[in-house]
């Protein structure tokens, strides 16, 4: 197919290197150097989606990111799919597949469209508030065909292949934004020694002198952008960032970059290449050049197919080659518009008319058109647009000085093009991400950068100078006033000689008058991507909306993927005057980051996988592995969580563990418990002060159980702590809760006890710890040690130093799970060594492996708690039935003590932790089951409390559980009443929680 | 994301290393069981929330550790000072002084 709308010379395209590219399943040709968006113009294709809501056909209005209509889903396999990608920012390249992200079935054959067609009336702002909230039941039906209908695009269920990457990256200076303005503060910075980092979202640097036809010093001005870029990249100093968009300005100075590497060669990087690159860059100054985006006028059927905004027209023309049209109308409201239609004009094509809409402008743009023969309508507009896929025609009528009312008879004009110019509006979202409001400026008809306490600075078109001298000029002194603070001195930077054009003032104008008032008139859009029209705007404000930000919500202004950067000045001053307020006193909504799009693989980069999240093994993970262990995530611990022999379920695995630990010996890889070793003068003393039980006595040798709770008296952690000497101990916490523990020990030390001399350092990782529990355990260990493990030697919550395996190592007679227990200490990289000599010894013992569920349920047996598990931040040791574990007599107020002394903690009927007997023994509880005292009482049924911890007991041939029952303590051998959502009623009996030897005789011997 | 000097490793450090423990200079009663469920209510729980400038406690958890406090500025996010535990703050509220 030809592409009849490409010149045959200009531009900045190679039309050597010929491109092919699918769109919507047609093959296309493009040039080197195209975009997706100039290539799809040059072969005349009109329209390129469908919009949000009323489904009407849509062309490319702009040609960089605040392009709101084109679009696209890439992808050339299912894997690389990208959607919402805009092709005006897309580079072409051979192979490109392309497709319109909405129109169902088609873009061109669109059902959604009668919708469009009838009219707002049937769709007004709110709408799907107001139809599709009730019945509340029906939301999810609604919402799939409303999506289906809307087409955001789609991403792919398969894997993504490509790389990301993430640079952390310091400079002094950062300038966003390589225009005129960026280039000349980035030049003026590097000159000075500065560390620079320039950073543009285009493929090429230059921003507006891409497209312009100015000379600067007497040369095009390509000449000045290409000698400064050389110098630029000269400087080893300086890092230069083409294709990278400045998404986040986030606190001090803290700034989000997105570099697209690879996505203008192909849909998948180059093996080994990262696809993009998300660099994470704090500055010491940044300079913002982000330029200007012009505004489009607001009037009727403002969204046919080939209506444009004007500065896009002459970007298409110069640097593409590209004519979008044949027969353009241009509207503007001031001189620079005028541009557009000379480029067109120039390119050979025919120019119909300029309409401007002030009544009698003078200067150096009207007569230049005059002179060309162009055809210039003053103190006029274009009212209406008609056509469907592609403007056929427009009517002219004049307006009133202040734009406010249509004055005379309408003329109506053949034309396939209709460009407008309202202005221009600073791009200034940047500035805007850490909450500065911008500020209204007369002068320029534009809103400007707020106050900030970032050193931050802004220049050019950015600043409101949109000549090219003015915005080298602004630069160049923003570079200057960030060396001047960084101590630097700062070396000057000529600005380049420019011809100068006289400008005639502008008329301020945002929504151009129809004969019929707006709400009857043709649809006046203002933003494209949500279907926002000034008429609906106009309802919001009677329908009683007054803020800006409630405006912004009701009508979805500003909502969609370009974040309404054509739209939103247009919509605030419309919303100014429909409340009968100024535009200052309307302000603007929020800019948010991102400032466009940015990949999820950008964001994640490497973290995924494995390097997700850091991952912690023990010293035997190796074995577990080999030896087919199932394993559960505990924190970051890989922790084996059961050990299956061939064909067993999970169920016969554990009772097999839990039968062969009680009747012989089993063993469990305790590593990962926290390990905090104390060590002072005082340590003993703050033992006290953060454990609800006594420690003065403790002696050597001793170890003790202890319950941490908060200053509420709510239980947070628990475990054991050993004496190791008069002033040192070892602390063990809960695996989850090592971290935690240790930062509320250094917490309470260096804030509120700073006199006390004590030192803790966490020692989790230095040992590997092996249990092994069960009647035989003492006759293993005794094989692998010279030490007398004798009960009157090493009795029960005794810890002593021995050598196991020929290893040193700690040794604990400690037990969680009611059985005789050795719990052994050692080094942790002979940790193998001595769990495998275990094995080789304890084969005849049939010493049994056994993971975290065995574990969990040896000890419910026994009626231990897991902090965390049945307990939830609201249960103190009294509600645990463990007032044992709480001292009163100790001196010093510990933490917790008054917290639970709380009105509220000694009331009647607290929940309190109980044992459950289910009345079927075969039947155990689901965990988190929620209690009633009355099965039959109506519903809301006043809930009780809930099942914390269940499990089938081997041992005792029936299940056991363990809640949360109010006033449980006093309730032994009451019902409760479990009902589940499948209907079933479970029944259980209160009793203690301590299934198995309430005496401790298993465990003390 | 904030940028803070620790005032014990003496440089500037990122925001990822440091965890936020709330408002600064609230000690511990020194004996709790003198005060009434409602004191002890009011040490526990409740807290300013100011606009402006507020002193807030930080640890440097993945740095030396230590703890110190940070007056910051809860609109600008502006950070006016660190000092380290025991010590006042320099920059306060008018509204402080008294």
């Amino acid at each position: 197919m030809s592409q009849k709308n490409r010149l045959q010379s200009g531009g900045r395209i190679n039309r050597d290197q010929p491109m092919s590219f699918v769109y919507n399943g047609k093959n296309l040709q493009g040039f080197e150097g195209d975009t997706l968006a100039s290539a799809l113009l040059a072969n005349g294709i009109d329209v390129v989606g469908r919009s949000f809501k009323y489904s009407r056909p849509r062309g490319i209005m702009a040609a960089g990111a605040e392009e709101p209509n084109a679009i696209m889903q890439l992808g050339s396999t299912e894997a690389t799919q990208v959607p919402n990608v805009r092709a005006t920012q897309q580079e072409l390249f051979d192979g490109l597949v392309s497709g319109a992200v909405n129109g169902w079935p088609s873009v061109d054959t669109d059902l959604m469209s009668y919708v469009g067609k009838v009219g707002g009336k049937i769709m007004p702002p709110g709408f799907y508030y107001k139809t599709f909230m009730f019945p509340q039941n029906m939301w999810e039906t609604y919402e799939k065909f409303i999506r289906k209908a809307a087409g955001l695009g789609r991403t792919s269920y398969e894997t993504d292949p490509d790389l990301y990457d993430k640079v952390n990256q310091h400079c002094d200076v950062l300038v966003v934004g390589a225009g005129p303005a960026g280039l000349a503060a980035a030049l003026t910075a590097a000159r000075s020694g500065a560390r620079v980092i320039l950073a543009d979202e285009q493929s090429e640097f230059g921003g507006s002198l891409l497209s312009s036809k100015e000379t600067l010093d007497g040369a095009p001005a390509d000449a000045w952008v290409s000698s400064t870029v050389d110098e630029l990249g000269a400087n080893k100093d300086v890092v230069l960032l083409p294709r990278s968009t400045v998404n986040g300005y986030h606190d001090h100075n803290f700034l989000t970059i997105h570099e697209r590497c690879t996505d203008h060669i192909a849909d998948k990087a180059p093996t080994g290449k990262a696809r993009q690159r998300l660099h994470r860059v704090r500055a010491k100054w940044v300079v913002l050049a982000t330029g200007a985006h012009e505004r489009p006028l607001v009037f009727g059927n403002n969204d046919v197919p080939g209506c444009m905004v004007a500065n896009a027209v002459s970007t298409y023309i110069n640097r593409y080659g590209v004519v979008p049209g044949n027969e353009l109308v241009l509207m503007t409201t001031n001189d620079g518009g005028y541009q557009a239609a000379f480029d067109w004009h120039e390119a050979g094509r025919k120019v119909i008319a300029i309409v401007d809409t002030r009544q009698s402008p003078k200067g150096a743009c009207v007569a230049k058109a005059m002179d060309l023969g162009i055809n210039v309508i003053t103190g006029s507009a274009v009212i209406d647009v008609a056509g469907a896929k592609r403007v056929t025609g427009v009517s002219v009528a004049p307006i009133s000085a202040d734009g406010d009312m249509v004055t005379g008879s309408v003329t109506k004009l053949g034309a396939d093009t209709v460009a407008s110019s309202g202005g221009w509006s600073p791009v200034i979202h940047l500035a805007g991400h850490c909450g500065s409001r911008p500020v209204w400026n007369e002068e320029i008809l534009g809103f400007l950068a707020g106050p900030t306490v970032e050193k931050r600075l802004t220049a050019g078109a950015a600043n409101g100078e949109y000549t090219t001298a003015g915005a080298i000029a602004q630069g160049i002194e923003a570079a200057k006033t960030a060396i001047d603070a960084l101590g630097k001195s700062a070396v000057d930077v000529v600005v380049p000689a420019t011809e100068a054009i006289a400008q005639y003032p502008a008329m301020t104008l945002f929504h151009v008058p129809h004969v019929k008032r707006t709400a009857l008139a043709p649809k006046q859009f203002v933003d494209y991507q949500n279907d926002v029209t000034a008429a609906g705007i106009e309802l919001s404000c009677r329908e009683g909306f007054e803020s800006i930000e409630h405006v912004k919500r009701y009508t979805a202004m500003g909502f969609g993927t370009d974040q309404g950067k054509l739209g939103n000045i247009n919509g605030m001053a419309i919303t100014a005057k429909a409340l009968g307020k100024t535009i200052p006193e309307t302000g603007t909504t929020m800019f948010r980051p991102n400032y466009t799009p940015v990949t999820f693989g950008a964001i994640v980069g490497r973290d995924r996988g494995e390097l997700f999240d850091p991952e912690r093994f023990t010293a035997m993970h190796s074995w577990h592995v080999a030896n087919g262990a199932k394993f559960e995530d505990v924190g970051q611990w890989k922790r084996p969580w059961y050990f299956p022999k061939a064909g067993e379920t999970m169920q016969q695995s554990l009772d097999r563990e839990c039968l062969a630990t009680r009747e012989s010996v089993g063993i469990l890889d305790a590593s990962t418990l926290g390990k905090i070793d104390i060590q002072g003068k005082d340590a003993r003393e703050f033992l006290g002060r953060v454990y609800t039980n006594a420690w003065a006595k403790l002696a050597v040798g001793r170890c003790r159980y202890g319950l941490m709770c908060g200053e509420d008296g709510m239980v947070f952690d628990d475990g054991v702590t050993a004496c190791l000497g008069d002033n040192h101990f070892i602390m063990t916490t809960t695996t989850g809760g090592a971290a935690r523990v240790y930062e509320w020990l250094e917490l309470y030390h260096q804030t509120e006890w700073p006199e006390l001399e004590v030192y803790f350092n966490t020692v989790t990782d230095h040992w590997a710890t092996m249990t092994i529990s069960g009647p035989n355990s003492r006759k293993l260990i005794a094989e692998l040690t010279d030490y007398d493990v004798s009960a009157e030697n090493f009795g029960y919550m005794d810890w002593r130093e021995m050598t196991v395996a020929g290893v040193p190592a700690r040794v604990f007679r400690i037990s969680f799970t009611g059985e005789m227990s050795f719990e052994i200490n050692v080094q942790a990289n002979f940790g193998l060594h001595v769990w495998e000599k275990l094995f080789e010894a304890g084969e005849k013992y049939n010493l049994t492996p056994y993971g975290t569920e065995t574990m969990h349920i040896l000890r419910a047996e026994k009626g231990f708690i897991i902090a965390g598990q049945d307990t939830d931040g609201s249960v103190h040791p009294y509600d645990l039935g463990m007032g044992w574990a709480v001292s009163q007599q100790k001196p010093f107020s510990f933490i917790g003590k008054r917290g639970m002394a709380r009105e509220d903690c000694v009331r009647e009927n607290r929940k309190q932790l109980v044992g459950l007997k289910t009345t079927d023994p075969n039947v155990v509880l689901p965990e988190g089951a929620q209690g009633v005292f009355d099965p039959k009482a109506p519903i809301p049924m006043p809930m009780v409390g809930h099942v914390t911890s269940s499990y089938w007991s081997a041992n005792l041939g029936h299940s056991i559980a363990m809640g949360l029952v109010k006033g449980g303590l006093d309730r032994m051998g009451e019902k409760v009443y479990y009902p589940l959502a499948d209907g079933r009623v479970i029944e259980a009996e209160i009793c203690s929680p301590v299934f198995l030897d309430p005496a401790g005789e298993r465990q003390n011997v | 994301m904030f940028h803070i000097y620790c005032p014990h490793c003496c440089e500037h450090r990122e925001e990822e290393e440091f965890h936020v423990k709330g408002q600064a200079h609230i000690a511990r009663p020194v004996d709790p069981e003198a005060l009434s469920d409602e004191e002890w209510g009011n040490y526990l729980y409740f807290r300013k929330n100011p606009r402006g400038l507020h002193h807030e406690l930080w640890v440097h958890n993945a740095g030396c550790r230590k703890f110190f406090n940070v007056t910051r500025d809860t609109v600008t996010y502006e950070i006016k000072e660190v000092y380290k535990v025991g010590e006042q703050p320099s920059v306060v509220s008018p509204a402080d002084k008294v």
